[in-house]
């Protein structure tokens, strides 16, 4: 049983450094492609990885509710498909509205 | 192991402050819609732990809703600011 925390509490550091990384790369890269790049991977991984700890701490703890990570498990698929769809879609429609990205020796936003 | 969800949903919360500064001070409207989308993403975490810390797996079921509901309102912004109307 102390394995299963120990894992746990792994996998939800290991998740919110991700949310982290993405954080700070929405606030500090200079261009909005460079900001969807960093954010639209990272902040999807912190999300799966912190779901996917508590999923392995449901396994062991509520054996009786078997139904409740079939949700969860959905939860992780949908995000992995929807996250960077939303993602594409966005930096899609900004380089149809004639956003131009940032070159070296620009002023930042 | 309550108190590893409790400091887990307080960091993720102080996340999502970070990303605030973006949708408010963020030049444009795509830097804002991006913002948003992903304060979804993290809020969907949030409310999957929260429902670890108070023990009630209804929390669940918001989080699915939410994170459809996030996937759709981000879908749904970008076309509209891409052509100018939904309905063509």
């Amino acid at each position: 049983m102390v394995l299963i925390h120990i894992v746990t509490t792994f996998l939800l550091g290991a998740g919110l450094f991700f949310t982290f990384v993405g954080s700070i790369g929405l606030l500090r890269f200079p261009d909005f492609y460079t900001r969807l790049h960093a954010t639209g991977k990272c902040d999807t991984l912190g999300a799966g990885l912190i779901i996917l700890g508590l999923l392995i701490y449901h396994f062991f703890y509520y054996p009786e509710t078997p139904l409740v990570p079939a949700k969860l498990i959905f939860l992780i698929l949908f995000i992995f498909i929807a996250n960077p769809t939303a993602t594409h879609a966005l930096m899609k429609a900004a380089y149809q509205m004639g956003i131009k990205p940032w070159r070296l020796g620009e002023e930042r936003e | 192991m309550i108190s590893v969800f409790l400091i887990t949903g307080i960091l993720i919360s102080i996340a999502i402050g970070l990303s605030l500064y973006r949708v408010i001070k963020g030049p444009g409207v795509f830097n804002r819609t991006a913002a948003v989308n992903i304060i979804g993403t993290k809020t969907i975490a949030l409310l999957v732990v929260m429902g670890y810390y108070f023990e009630r797996p209804y929390f669940f079921d918001i989080a699915l809703l939410y994170a459809m509901i996030n996937f759709v309102g981000t879908l749904v912004f970008a076309k509209y600011l891409e052509r100018g109307n939904l309905w063509s």
